[in-house]
């Protein structure tokens, strides 16, 4: 906040800054405070004297004029403390940046009045060897934070990708000036102590091509002491995350925040050869990175290296070779534009992000690398003594011209849907810095350099127009709509009709993981089935897509009963995965599945029924049967099913029309095991994709004329599967039979004789246009019988 | 005695035993003993005939009334006694009422992201869009390219989505279905696309696995304000009809203008909550930020052009939320993984 104030006038506190520049487009993501707070407790002291304390080597005690009446006695670790020295001091009552707060205190028996300040203690750096030295000027009880940079305000922004110039303090004053209305005042590179043309004392040479190196400058400086730099420039540098080093490398870091352009100091005599090369580097080719590791490059990397080798990776990280040291006295500066796409590459490849590479590969204007030159001439001059050498060298193509946008006064209010005044638009894209000229219809727009990758389009215009004008007056309106309305398709309808369906019957829903573990295949017994594989998966547990629904229902069945739940009545309804490259995406079909488990009890028991029936086969059968029938799909099942999973003498394949739509059974007990469960589960899936939705039903009459109902008992073959019984009597029975259905199955050796059992259907039969006579009935049930003993040997058992 | 002096014997006779019968069957005994095939006073009726000629009138009538008044008699007392056997009963029949109910069939819920999905569908429906879903194994093209993602943006990385292979990956965010409505139908479009994104994240706040519904409205004349007005409707729908939104500028890839859209909250007024607290929901904000959107960028319409997406000509917006966001801000779930945990007790909360 202090830095940025620097460049616009602000009068406003950090939460109304923040509040501003969030609703024109700059999150910010949190203010923090840097430093000490409870300023009034932070002084100037001078101090008097220093004795050695009595019971401790190490420690002094101090008595510290700091302005009042008597001096203030101080027990101080530090061994550069010394009487006649000016220093910071902290009384009781400070707060210290982590939120302590100092009171009065007794060292080794000695009363000590407060602190005398490191620089470290303070935020400002991380010198803790001695306490901080102030120049003498100051009087004792100076408000310390009037003379030293202590506390500040730190806005912590999220910068979108498409504003490389907002990292960079002086971008974002830019954005602060337009958001509040505040004056932005000139950039700091409109001032340059430099000079253009030859630079004598070094040679370069951009072997990589104006593609990969669009833009090199160096200036040479003479003369340079390399120190510690002064407290504001540390205290900037620690409020924005950087350690200072010495003044040389934390004046290019402090030009890179303020500019947004990185940049590097050499020592220019530790360049060897007096020679830099810019080139490609060579695949597998190695280099020892400032942070002390060895890197393998691939040939899309770019390095700068001198008559030694590489010395650096660029845009992303340099080496240590010419590295500047505490005898350095002459140092080249580098400022440098290198292709956005590349650096991203070359960074993502190596692993290593850097201030630099986050901000290269966003792509930076190559006009910058000027900036961050005049800036650091400066500094270098004003901090290090240092003498700049006339000259510049600058290799590259000269930047492309300026673009202008047209922009139409008509087009932002078709596409924002409220207009805004020409001369407002005016205003506000000058207050970002883009430049305007009146047209017939509109303005023609210039593009600022720093802007020229993001704006492009008129489109790209009228979103600078439209965050700055404020959205707040927007309007809310509703599309016009000529045409077109909504609803839901027909199979959306179909699985909204039959999730209600099974949770009206007491299902819970679950919501799965798509990622299934590699082994669920072989724990369903279904080895070697093909399922769609992740290169990338987060943990071996997700390496593939799920090819049904069963494994999600039986992972969460198991989860639960294990934390005591004894009754699962689940089901999920979702997509399933299978390797088809007919699919749109070239690799997968992705069907819909709907899936059921049931487990334990069908009912809650109560006092009345402790013991009500267990979940089986019937207990799955007669969900999906309901399911089905309320949502109006006709569906049959035909004995047996290929899957494996399944208990081999309970399970059915669904069928809906002609085609197999899934399967319904009892899930093998030794799978449900794998899963911790034994007692019985009974589950079906079905793939809701295969089903055609039914259309309208049509009408019968069926109140007209009442139907009749009779009950046969009918005696067969233990082998006779009911459904095989129903279609005969079906089909004996048509047209007057309207509806066959099984009551009751019975069997007894004794009465009924071995391997028969007798199943009591009862029949209704109707007609459409009249009332049945008795004959008719007996007619038809006559036909029936005879079909019954003709096709199966059955016999009907009353008549015996 | 003469036979009406024998009538008379008889219904005395009866009225006596029907006084000190005891219960409905005794009566019923009673109506067999006076008035049954055997008894005497029916006899009696059917032998009139038989009596000289001046005695059958008095009789015949004699034995008609008492047949008659035993006969109500009877009727009244088996009345009396029904009731009062009715009483009897009741009283033995007596339970103990605080015992339970029999439970109802069990009612399951949906999963509270299908409740949520639907919410905001049947919003959107009623706004005029359609549903649609889409692949959620996609190409990069689609989920990428066709959105105007250059080459370097981060969500391509290996490390931010899962690949099948270079070209094939699981979908980031349900964008892609944009190009293939556009692709499938010309101009216009109103759509909304529900469906599973994933992305490589695991804390609180992210699952690898998540939900999200898309929004598209392409046509002659859809503007910002118009985005403006759908999802104020959609948040007040939501999240109360006192809901006010705003729109913050942001970035996306495949809109220009972009725009981040908040909700004000509705646990407190302004960042507090009544007794002045912080409001912990919005962090003292007064605001929720529920979605990004933006009106769609030319670039993505030109990828459309051929089926009548020409940028000069149409224009449009597009929108996209995480259906667990707009269900945790609901519901006020603190953590997303319970989403994927399937906890019984935690499905079924949601009614
Ligand atoms: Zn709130």
């Amino acid at each position: 906040m202090e830095w940025l104030r620097e460049y616009c006038e602000l009068h406003m506190d950090a939460h109304t800054l923040a509040q501003r520049l969030a609703l024109t487009g700059t999150e910010v993501e949190r203010v923090e405070h840097h430093g000490v707070s409870e300023l009034e407790h932070f002084v100037v002291g001078h101090v008097l004297e220093r004795r050695k304390h009595p019971d401790a080597d190490r420690l002094s005690v101090c008595m510290v004029d700091t302005g009042g009446s008597t001096p203030a006695q101080i027990i101080c670790g530090a061994p550069n403390v010394a009487a006649g020295q000016t220093v910071g001091v902290a009384r009781p009552g400070a707060v210290m940046p982590d939120g302590t707060r100092l009171q009065k205190a007794k060292l080794r028996g000695i009363v000590s009045q407060g602190m005398i300040l490191s620089e470290r203690e303070l935020q400002i750096s991380d010198e803790h060897t001695g306490i901080m030295v102030l120049d003498q000027a100051h009087a004792p009880g100076t408000p310390l934070a009037d003379v030293a940079p202590i506390a500040t305000e730190v806005l912590v922004l999220e910068i979108t990708p498409n504003r490389p110039d907002c990292l960079s303090i002086y971008g974002v004053a830019r954005e602060v000036a337009a958001a509040t209305g505040a004056q932005l005042r000139p950039a700091p590179w409109e001032y340059d102590p430099g000079s253009f043309g030859v630079l004598d004392g070094i040679t370069i040479v951009n072997q990589a091509g104006d593609e990969l190196c669009p833009r090199f400058t160096a200036r040479i400086f003479d003369g340079v002491r390399v120190g510690p730099s002064p407290l504001w420039l540390k205290a900037r540098l620690m409020a924005c995350g950087q350690r200072p080093i010495s003044n040389v490398v934390d004046i290019t870091n402090y030009v890179m925040l303020l500019t947004g352009q990185p940049m590097h100091a050499f020592d220019r005599e530790r360049i060897a050869g007096g020679r830099l090369t810019v080139r490609t580097a060579h695949d597998g080719e190695r280099i020892q990175t400032l942070d002390g590791q060895q890197r393998t490059l691939s040939e899309r990397a770019v390095v700068i290296e001198d008559g030694d080798g590489p010395t650096s990776i660029a845009g992303v990280m340099g080496g240590g070779r010419s590295e500047v040291s505490d005898q350095t006295t002459s140092i080249l500066s580098e400022a440098a534009t290198w292709n956005g796409p590349n650096i991203h590459a070359t960074s993502q490849a190596l692993g290593l992000r850097s201030e630099a590479s986050t901000r290269f590969e966003k792509g930076l204007a190559r006009e910058q690398t000027l900036w961050a030159q005049a800036v650091a001439t400066r500094l270098f001059q004003d901090l290090c003594g240092a003498t700049v050498r006339p000259g510049t060298l600058d290799l590259g193509a000269p930047p492309p011209p300026p673009v202008t946008i047209h922009l139409r006064d008509a087009r932002i209010e078709r596409l924002l849907g409220m207009s805004v005044p020409r001369a407002r638009c005016r205003e506000l894209l000058q207050t970002i810095s883009f430049g305007t000229a009146d047209a017939a219809d509109g303005l023609d727009v210039t593009v600022p350099d720093f802007r020229r990758a993001d704006v492009t389009r008129e489109a790209d215009l009228i979103e600078e127009v439209s965050r700055l004008a404020g959205l707040e007056s927007l309007p809310a309106t509703l599309p016009a709509r000529r045409t077109a309305f909504g609803r839901l398709t027909a199979p959306q309808r179909l699985r909204r009709r039959l999730e209600d369906g099974l949770a009206a019957h007491g299902l819970h829903e679950i919501v799965g993981w798509s990622f299934q573990a590699p082994d669920v295949s072989a724990r369903l017994l279904l080895d070697g089935e093909p399922a769609v594989e992740l290169a990338n998966p987060m943990s071996s547990e997700q390496a593939r897509m799920r090819t049904g629904l069963i494994a999600s229902l039986l992972d969460v069945a198991a989860r639960n009963h294990a934390r005591g739940a004894t009754r699962l009545a689940l089901f999920e309804s979702g997509a399933v995965y299978l390797p088809d490259s007919s699919g749109v995406s070239g690799v997968a079909r992705e069907p819909h599945h709907l899936a059921a488990l049931v487990c334990g009890a069908v009912r809650a028991p109560t006092w009345r029924e402790q013991h009500p029936p267990q979940a089986d086969f019937f207990a799955a059968k007669g969900l999906l049967g309901a399911v089905l029938a309320s949502a109006g799909v006709p569906w049959q099942l035909m004995a047996g099913s290929e899957h494996p999973f399944l208990h081999p003498g309970r399970r059915a394949t669904v069928q809906v029309g002609a085609a197999g739509v899934g399967w319904v059974g009892e899930i093998h007990p030794r799978v449900a095991s794998g899963w911790g469960l034994s007692e019985t589960v009974a589950a079906f899936e079905i793939d809701l994709s295969a089903i055609e939705p039914p259309g309208p039903h049509a009408f019968a009459d069926l109140t007209s004329f009442p139907a009749v109902h009779e009950d046969l008992a009918i005696v067969v073959g233990e082998h006779v599967p009911a459904s095989e019984l129903l279609a005969v009597i079906d089909s004996a029975g048509a047209p007057l039979l309207r509806s066959s259905e099984v009551f009751d199955v019975f069997r007894d050796e004794q009465r009924l004789g071995a391997d028969l059992k007798s199943v009591a259907v009862r029949l209704s039969f109707a007609a459409g246009d009249r009332t049945l006579t008795d004959e008719e009935v007996a007619r038809q049930r006559q036909l029936i019988i005879a079909a019954v003993d003709g096709q199966l040997g059955g016999r009907i058992r009353d008549a015996q | 005695m003469s036979v009406t002096d024998r009538i008379e014997q008889l219904e005395r006779e009866a009225q006596a035993a029907a006084a000190v019968a005891a219960s409905s069957a005794e009566i019923e005994e009673l109506r067999v003993r006076y008035l049954g095939r055997k008894a005497e006073l029916p006899n009696l009726l059917r032998e009139v005939a038989q009596l000289p000629a001046d005695q059958r009138s008095a009789v015949g009538s004699a034995a008609n009334r008492a047949r008659r008044a035993i006969d109500s008699l009877l009727d009244q007392r088996a009345g009396e006694l029904a009731v009062s056997e009715l009483d009897a009963r009741l009283q033995a029949e007596r339970v103990d009422v605080t015992l339970p109910g029999d439970p109802l069939p069990a009612i399951g819920r949906l999963h509270l992201i299908t409740q949520t999905r639907r919410e905001i569908e049947d919003v959107f429906i009623g706004l005029g869009f359609n549903v649609a879903e889409g692949p959620e194994i996609e190409t990069v093209s689609y989920n990428f390219d066709a959105l105007n993602h250059d080459a370097q943006h981060p969500a391509r990385a290996w490390s931010d989505t899962f690949y099948i292979s270079d070209e094939v990956l699981l979908r980031t965010h349900t964008s892609p279905m944009q190009i293939r409505a556009m692709e499938l139908s010309p101009p216009p479009v109103y759509l909304i696309v529900p469906g599973r994104v994933y992305r490589r994240d695991s804390d609180l706040t992210h699952t690898p696995q998540f939900h999200q519904v898309e929004g598209l409205a392409v046509d002659e004349d859809i503007t910002l304000a118009d985005l403006k007005g759908t999802l104020l409707a959609f948040a007040r729908a939501i999240f109360g009809p006192e809901r006010e939104i705003r729109l913050r500028p942001h970035f996306f890839p495949f809109t220009e203008p972009s725009v981040e859209v908040d909700v004000s909250c509705f646990n407190c007024s302004g960042g507090v909550v009544a007794g002045g607290e912080r409001c912990g929901i919005c962090k003292g904000t007064g605001w929720l930020e529920i979605l990004g959107s933006g009106m769609v960028d030319p670039n993505v319409l030109a990828y459309v052009a051929g089926n009548g997406y020409d940028p000069e000509r149409v224009q449009g917006f597009a929108f996209g939320m995480g259906i667990e966001r707009i269900a945790m801000l609901k519901h006020g779930v603190s953590d997303l993984r319970l989403f994927y945990d399937n906890d019984i007790r935690f499905l079924e909360q949601f009614a």
